[in-house]
Order: structure tokens, then sequence, then C-alpha cells
């Protein structure tokens, strides 16, 4: 179906599908950073009773799915498009002076969704579908909420997950640095005065995001 | 100068094609590409052989007929301008320089480094222009128009329709050439009356053609000959936001 909309109309979805997926990894990184300041683990586990419970955040969860849904059903449709429309190419690869990353969104991207798929089987559904998380125990008083601390605790003390782990964040970091400003762009805001702050923006949030779910593994590999 | 060329021939457009290796001598470091591309031909027509074939016309830069994608770049290695305007100075001795088509699938080869660019022509018929009863000439301070707006418009009116853009993108997009005929328009007040309705129909068109869709690489305006910007793509975007909601 989404073949049938405008390239424009597919751009702007996958825009704003995007932005909010930007602003959830905000939410979701400021949850995480809760591990490094509790070693009980009671703030996270909390929280994330709090978001697997809290009746708004449950609607909110489809949203949010609908957003990967439409991200990456638009990313692949406007890829497959654009390969159609070059069906012979260059001898010599082009050498125009573009954003590096900008060429590899279909890559990263997929890249993304394997994770997403691995870190669903690991957390979510063990949470939503298989109820299989322990309960968390806080100085031996049971608190009635699933201890999902432990989960993430554990899977960072495999160093194969944790290699993975920040792999795949870094893969993460090179989609989003290309990612924030085309959002802008493709929404048709583009500003001579904003436009290269918004770039500068796009670096930060980037690096930032990527920096702060790689330190979590780590701080938990190399402290526990 | 002497250069190694490896030239796409391509006898139709349904024919197969292949890169085909001439040597070439003496060639000044004053000549134009073209000029070097037309040395190339006499000695190709003496030999009783096929020239090239190959698009220009003006020879000056303006007319948007050159093409040539020149060791990955469109209009071949210097920047913001033609390959009519190209120099062989811009090439040291002994080098291969690949010649290619612009490779696009609403841009047929039509034979060896000529394609058909009808596709623009197709794009500008579907809203390119001004069709409103504007009157005669009015004095020039009957209608007052900002400044800045009138510099953007002239800056976007510089395309040339080239195709480069197409050719540059990974995606062959023609988002720059598009938005820089829609903001031409869109940005004065006698090609606002029908500013909607244009980009609607030039997008609709430019899809259908089977350009691919732009992924904000901005290698167009990278190897642009004419500089066109590509906030004239953030201004199609807000246009035709504009137009599908209103």
């Amino acid at each position: 179906m989404s073949v049938m909309y405008s390239s424009i109309t597919k751009k702007i979805w996958m825009s704003l599908m995007g932005l909010f997926l930007m602003i959830f990894l905000v939410v979701h990184l400021g949850i995480n950073l809760l591990l490094l300041f509790d070693p009980t683990r009671e703030l996270f586990n909390v929280v994330a009773h709090f978001m697997g419970t809290n009746p708004i955040i449950q609607i909110f969860q489809w949203v949010l799915f609908a957003g990967f849904a439409i991200h990456i059903v638009l990313g692949i449709t406007l890829q497959i498009q654009n390969w159609i429309a070059r069906p012979k190419g260059y001898k010599v690869k082009a050498s125009s002076e573009d954003t590096f990353f900008s060429r590899y969104m279909i890559h990263t991207g997929i890249i993304i969704m394997i994770f997403l798929i691995i870190h669903f089987a690991n957390f979510f559904f063990k949470a939503k579908i298989f109820h299989s998380i322990p309960e968390f125990i806080l100085n031996g008083v049971p608190t009635g909420m699933e201890d999902m601390g432990i989960l993430v605790v554990q899977l960072f003390q495999l160093p194969e997950y944790v290699i993975g782990y920040i792999v795949a964040l870094l893969i993460l970091g090179f989609h989003l640095d290309h990612a924030f400003q085309s959002a802008f762009q493709s929404l048709g805001l583009s500003h001579k005065k904003y436009t290269p702050f918004i770039k500068g923006l796009g670096h930060i949030y980037s690096i930032v995001i990527t920096l702060g779910y790689i330190i979590i593994p780590l701080f938990i590999y190399f402290t526990k | 100068m002497d250069l190694k060329l490896k030239i796409w021939r391509q006898p139709g457009p349904d024919a197969e094609g292949k890169f085909v290796h001439y040597p070439v001598h003496n060639i000044s470091k004053d000549a134009s590409f073209l000029e070097m591309m037309d040395i190339l031909n006499e000695e190709l027509v003496a030999n009783g052989e096929e020239p090239v074939a190959f698009d220009h016309d003006c020879r000056e830069g303006i007319c948007g007929m050159c093409s040539l994608y020149i060791n990955g770049h469109p209009h071949g290695p210097d920047d913001s301008i033609t390959t009519c305007q190209l120099h062989m100075r811009k090439f040291k001795d002994g080098e291969t320089v690949v010649i290619e088509p612009w490779r696009a699938k609403p841009f047929p080869i039509i034979k060896d480094l000529m394609v058909d660019r009808t596709a623009f022509d197709e794009i500008i018929q579907a809203g390119g222009y001004v069709s409103i009863n504007t009157g005669g000439v009015p004095d020039a301070n009957a209608i007052p128009i900002k400044k800045e707006n009138a510099d953007l418009a002239m800056d976007a009116a510089a395309c040339i329709g080239c195709g480069a853009c197409v050719a540059a993108c990974k995606n062959a997009s023609a988002m720059l050439f598009v938005s820089a005929k829609v903001s031409q328009f869109a940005l004065l007040p006698q090609g606002k009356v029908e500013a909607k309705r244009r980009v609607e129909n030039m997008v609709a068109k430019m899809d259908d053609l089977g350009f691919g869709n732009c992924t904000n690489t901005y290698a167009c305006e990278a190897e642009c000959p004419k500089d066109i910007s590509v906030a004239n793509i953030a201004r199609m975007n807000r246009e035709f936001f504009v137009a599908k909601i209103s």
C-alpha cells in the first residue's frame, strides 16, 4: 500500500516516525541509566514496572510499535523504488561530496531492525508473553514487581552480548547522525540560520545517545 | 597530453553496451573536454569507425544539453561548471578517464553517451509554467517583491535542466530539478496563484516517470553546475505538505 503514496508523502511520514522514535530513544536511555546510579536495581525496576503496567503507557506502546512498523515498511519501500530507478549502475562509483552515513541508511537500518528483534526476544517477549522474569526481591522482601534489572545485568556479563550490543549501538549512532537533520529537511524545515544549528545538534544527539547506551554494558561488565 | 579514455559505447537504445578503450594523444591542456571528444571523433571518422555520440549544444554552459559522467562525477571533476566548460588541464597526463552516460531509468540511452531527457520536459508540462493572465508589462514598482525572494527565485531559475542531479543521486532522484522549478514560481506573486496545483502535479509526474526518492544525501547540490541549493527541496516538501493538507 505504501507504494501508492507520493514520494514526498512517504518521506514526511518517514521523518515524523523517525523523530518520534528519536524521542523514544531518549526516554529509554533515561530509564536505562538508572541502573548505573542504583546498585539495588530498585529505581530501574520501579520505573520498568510503571512502564509495563501504566494504562496510558500501554496504549502508547502500540503507537510506538506502529511507529517502528511504518518507519521500517516505508524505508524498505523507498529503497526498493530507488534501486529500480537506476537499473544499471556506474562503473566508477560516485565520489560526490555527500554525507557519508546517508549512503548506508538501508544497511544500518536493517542491522538495527535485526538488533531490535533480538532485543525484543531478550526483554519484551520474556516480560510480556512468557512471563519468565523472576520477582524482584529487595532486602529479602518480595516486591510483587518483575526484576527486569537482573535480566540486563545477567546479559551484560556475557562478553559476546556486550560486544554485539556496542556494535549495534554504534551502527544506530551512524543511522541517527544522518537521520536527525534529514528529518527536518524532509519536513521542509530548512533555514539559513537554523539548519547549521540542527545539523550540529544532530551530531551531538547521535553521539550522546550512542555513548549513553554504550556506557551501561561497559559499566556492568567491568563492575559486576 | 596523452589520455586513456574508457568510453561507454552502445549502438542503440536496446542494444548491449560495453566500455571501449581509446588512447588519445597530443591533446592541449587548454582544450575543452568536448574539444577533446571532437578530436577523438575526427580520428575515428578518419579511420572509418563510428564516432562517439554525445549531447552538446551551446558549449558555453547555459543550454543544459551536455552531460557525461566523468570519473564518477556528472560534468567531470571541476565544481559548478558543465562538461562543455571543463578543461583538460583538470586531468593529469596519462590519466585514465572513464566516460559514462547518465544512468537512470527515466533517462534511457539513445546511443553511446546520449540519453533521452524528455522526462524533464514532461515534468515541466505537468505544471512548470504560469497559466494565469498576467496582463501587460507592469511598472517595475507596481508589484512589490522582497529582494530576498527575487534573489532566491532567480537562483532557482538558474537551473538549466541538465539532469546532473539525477545522475549524481544514488537514488536517481529528480528532486533538485523539480524543486528548483517549483521554487522559481512559488517565490513570486504571479507563480503563487497556481502554487498548490503546480507542486502536486509536478511531484506526481516525477513519481510516475520512475525517478527515485530523495534521501537527503545532498550529492545533487555538490554536483549541480548551477549550484542549486537543497533548500529548494525543503521548500518543495513544505509546499507539497501545505498543498496536501489544505
